[in-house]
């Protein structure tokens, strides 16, 4: 039995004349928080996809506890997309919501034992509040969480999260990663988050993904991260507002 | 009159029981275009002087498999594919019409739907429409899964797109056993008007799509009966009271917000 969760080798993906991927390897060990850190159009979003087994690789294998992504129990994978891209104009109330994570397939009726490990699962992310809330009544962090709450009802092995903190304020955020900790602490889960923070990344992960299209650096954060492989994943690493916010507040 | 009432209450129970993925899917258009392409089938079939049902039926299945096949294969949108076969099958109607060389009224009975053309076979028809429909129900959880977001029924392993040509075919063999009863042009409002209502009305996707089979159901029946006392078009009265039903419920709900 081997000790590794995701098994990446050569992985390409090309989509016509765009080439998404190129050549990605790494191995992500079993209980470990994995952030996928890189520009936009960096191929972040298509890497998560293709873990998912809704794009195909061009070339390469990925195997997931030892199966490809389509071959792969979906049962054993927790997905939490990013929340602007749902249908909120869609009826629905945050508990038929989770026990889609349960079911996968949408309830026509819920029965009482669903309705009680859809309603733990809000408790997880201290949500039982909003489980008779439509979700377009729901903000957009309150969504994140509910999102949250359907991806571990079925205690996934494997938890990603696409840009899990976007659009939602800090003290949300702060949350929102306490509650990802928490389940990987409970549950020995793999977590891989999509983000564009590279400080969360710092903070949060055993590991870190730096990509744009191809592999800039796969390792520890302060190895992973470090200036070098920044500027070569985004060409520069940002402007120097710090130094001048600094300067005013010093006049 | 008994005839008529069985079709109106089965195509009012298979368009607005359709109609809740079609509005929440944002295809509102789809019922249009699959109409017009059912009039290219229609003008076929009276053409070659065969039943114009048997034709239309293949050949809006077609379309509808035609539509979805390149949307799924080039980076239109559905509109666009739509459009593209509305255009089309309207184009093959008109010159299957002129080649027939003669004046033909059956055309306009499509066009605007004639109660009294329903014949037993329709109804036949219709029904095992309907059985088949109460056949696929448990795919209602699957389409109403995708419905809500592609990519989380893609991540489930969920066969999307299958699901989807099956649904596209039945929302197409919809559209031909309605045209008799409503009309080519009403079509598209008899698929979308009842699901909005309800949509209005409901907060969870199971709630919409009964709500939504019972108005098309009473709509369909009443608006039929009105139309026999009244001696107005069946399909344009049915179309109009479903309408007064839509904006009663616009009026329903906002009296309640406030």
């Amino acid at each position: 039995m081997t000790d590794l969760a995701v098994q990446v080798e050569d992985l390409s993906v090309r989509f016509e004349e765009h080439l998404a991927l190129s050549c990605l390897s790494f191995q992500i060990p079993k209980n470990t928080f994995v952030a996928v850190v890189g520009p936009n159009g960096a191929g972040k979003s298509t890497l998560l996809k293709v873990l998912l087994g809704i794009v195909r690789p061009t070339s390469g294998k990925v195997k997931i506890f030892g199966k490809t992504p389509q071959k792969l129990d979906p049962n054993l994978i927790g997905y939490v997309p990013q929340f602007k891209t749902m249908d909120r104009s869609f009826p629905a109330l945050s508990l038929e919501l989770v026990y889609t994570g349960l079911s996968r397939k949408w309830p026509w009726h819920l029965s009482k034992e669903t309705k009680k490990m859809a309603f733990k699962a809000l408790e997880q992310v201290g949500a039982t509040h909003l489980a008779t809330r439509p979700i377009g009544r729901l903000s957009g962090g309150e969504l994140q969480r509910v999102c949250l709450a359907r991806s571990i009802v079925r205690q996934p092995k494997l938890l990603m999260l696409d840009e899990p903190a976007t659009g939602i304020d800090t003290i949300g955020e702060e949350d929102m990663y306490r509650m990802i900790e928490a389940y990987q602490n409970k549950s020995g889960a793999v977590v891989l988050m999509i983000t564009h923070d590279w400080h969360a990344a710092t903070y949060h992960s055993d590991f870190v993904l730096l990509l744009n299209r191809r592999q800039v650096s796969f390792g520890p954060p302060t190895k992973a991260l470090q200036e070098n492989n920044l500027r070569m994943a985004y060409g520069h690493i940002g402007h120097g507002h710090s130094l001048k916010l600094l300067v005013t507040s010093n006049v | 009159m008994q005839r008529a009432l069985i079709a109106g209450a089965l195509v009012g129970f298979l368009a607005s029981y359709y109609g809740v993925f079609v509005v929440q899917r944002g295809l509102s258009f789809l019922g249009s275009g699959l109409a017009h392409a059912a009039f290219g089938g229609i003008a076929l079939g009276l053409l070659l002087n065969a039943e114009p049902l048997w034709i239309a039926l293949p050949f809006t299945i077609m379309i509808a498999v035609g539509i979805f096949w390149v949307r799924d294969r080039t980076e239109l949108g559905s509109d666009t594919a739509i459009g593209i076969f509305f255009a089309v099958s309207m184009a093959l109607g008109i010159i299957f019409l002129f080649l027939k060389r003669e004046y033909t009224s059956d055309a306009f009975t499509y066009l605007f739907g004639s109660i009294l053309a329903v014949n037993s076979v329709d109804i036949k028809i219709t029904g095992l429409v309907v059985l088949i429909t109460i056949f696929v129900t448990p795919f209602w959880q699957r389409w109403a899964y995708a419905s809500f977001d592609r990519e989380l029924a893609e991540s489930d392993h969920l066969s999307v797109k299958r699901d989807d040509y099956l649904l596209s075919i039945l929302i197409a063999v919809t559209t031909v056993v309605t045209i008799k009863v409503v009309g080519i042009v009403l079509i598209a409002a008899f698929l979308v008007i009842p699901a909005a209502t309800s949509r209005v009305l409901s907060s969870t996707f199971r709630k919409m799509t009964v709500l939504s089979i019972i108005i098309g159901v009473l709509s369909a029946v009443v608006g039929l009966l009105l139309s026999y006392c009244i001696d107005v078009p069946s399909g344009a009265t049915i179309i109009l009271l479903q309408a007064v039903l839509f904006f009663l419920s616009m009026f329903l709900k906002s009296f309640k917000s406030t």
